[in-house]
């Protein structure tokens, strides 16, 4: 199980690719998907791998991306 | 993924700092890539880790982009007149000294048409806890040169490039009397929440800088790339120097950014000076007042 998870409010983002760069697990790609502003929002390109750590949130001038950690996920799991 | 429209929220939850924030204003004014709302996101983790009342805080910031936290933060806040923040929360602080009083604006703001008061709330040591989101620019107003403007750029009022000298304001400020002065970029989110935490612990006058890209009006225009490509700079160029001479911590276009805690000292605040000289005066005629009620 992974460690935590990602949530992204897609209509929040901007396509800065900060949540993307700093993310220490490379979870996150921008994806070449649309907003319905025409912004492409990150998704998680590999789940398995998030530690929950929100870095990416605290990164994020939108606020448009946030993270939990799993409860019950033991550390160790990836 | 496809190239469809993707509208609803990829799994679900509620962000950590939500509460902080006035949600149903989002998505707010700020350009892609601007670091105005990485601070804010600093802030609010700060507010949530030092398990600070938030009924007793009051946020105040002057016009700017950056003056727009004022009007995206879910606490009493304060959207004041340009320059005039520190004045405002001068008598927010002095009129009801339990407030835990936050200024909150941008370089422009707070050092050229404010800068006046800027030292002198610091010489008084005023307990404020001043966040500059510094910029290098005057940027909501099309990108002109600010007194922090770095020598050589490229700026609507300034096409040939400046030639004026800029203000180091960590060494302005210390030099003032600030009591606790600190500076980061918006990619040190961590040491950011944690001075600012550090900030509410202080009495006095506290100073955060905090250089944070202006991709539409400093970048584009110096050719320094986008928000990205900013961020990537701080990582690479910045150094981490507690306790840094603050003489020494000048900034240029593209060269090293001396960040850490530069100054953590304690003096009297002025209403502390103010209690003592009174009680000295007037003995027993002096009857504090604990907070000011409009009647
Ligand atoms: C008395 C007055 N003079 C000038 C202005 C125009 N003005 C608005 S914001 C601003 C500069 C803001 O710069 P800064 O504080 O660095 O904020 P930023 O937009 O860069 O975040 C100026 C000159 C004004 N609103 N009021
Ligand atoms: S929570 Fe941490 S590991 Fe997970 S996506 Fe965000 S930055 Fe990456
Ligand atoms: S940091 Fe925020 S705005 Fe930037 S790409 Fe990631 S989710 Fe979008
Ligand atoms: S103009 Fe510059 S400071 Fe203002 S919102 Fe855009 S990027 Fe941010
Ligand atoms: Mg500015």
């Amino acid at each position: 199980m992974a460690k935590g998870r990602v949530s992204i409010v897609v209509e929040h983002c901007k396509s800065c690719g900060f949540c993307v760069e700093f993310c220490p697990s490379h979870v996150l790609a921008l994806s070449s998907a649309f907003n319905s502003k025409g912004y492409h929002p990150p998704h998680a390109v590999h789940p398995e791998k998030c530690s929950g750590c929100d870095l990416c949130g605290m990164y994020c001038p939108d606020f448009a991306i946030f993270a939990t950690k799993t409860p019950g996920a033991k550390e160790g799991d990836k | 993924m496809s190239d469809r429209l993707i509208t609803d929220i990829v799994n679900a939850g509620v962000n950590p700092v939500d509460h902080i924030l006035r949600t149903d204003r989002m998505p707010h004014i700020w350009c892609p890539g601007c670091g105005i709302g990485t601070t804010v996101n600093s802030f609010a983790r700060a507010l949530i880790d030092s398990k600070i009342d938030l009924g007793s805080l009051a946020l105040v910031s002057g016009i700017g982009c950056t003056g727009r936290v004022a009007g995206y933060v879910k606490l009493d806040s304060f959207h004041t007149t340009h320059g005039r923040a520190i004045p405002f929360a001068t008598g927010l602080k002095l009129a009801n000294p339990k407030l835990n009083v936050v200024v909150y604006s941008g370089d422009g703001d707070l050092s050229a048409i404010g800068g006046n008061h800027l030292i002198h709330a610091a010489r008084r040591n005023i307990d404020l806890k001043v966040i500059c989101v510094n910029n290098l620019i005057y940027a909501m107003t099309g990108g002109q040169t600010a007194p922090t403007t770095p020598g050589h750029s490229t700026t609507s009022t300034n096409p040939y490039g400046t030639f004026e000298p800029s203000f180091n304001l960590p060494h302005l400020v210390e030099a003032a009397g600030a009591v606790y002065v600190a500076r980061w970029t918006t990619f040190h989110v961590r040491q950011l929440a944690r001075s600012i935490g550090e900030a509410f612990q202080k009495k006095g006058f506290s100073f955060i800088e905090v250089i944070s890209p202006c991709p539409t009006l400093y970048q584009r225009r110096n050719k320094l790339g986008d928000g990205l490509d900013t961020m990537k700079y701080y990582k690479e160029k910045s150094k981490v120097r507690h306790g840094a001479p603050t003489g020494e911590v000048g900034l240029t276009m593209t060269g090293e950014i001396i960040v850490g805690k530069f100054v953590d000292r304690d003096r009297p605040d002025y209403q502390t000076m103010m209690r003592t000289q009174y009680c000295e005066s007037l003995g027993e005629r002096f009857v504090e007042q604990e907070e000011m009620v409009c009647s």
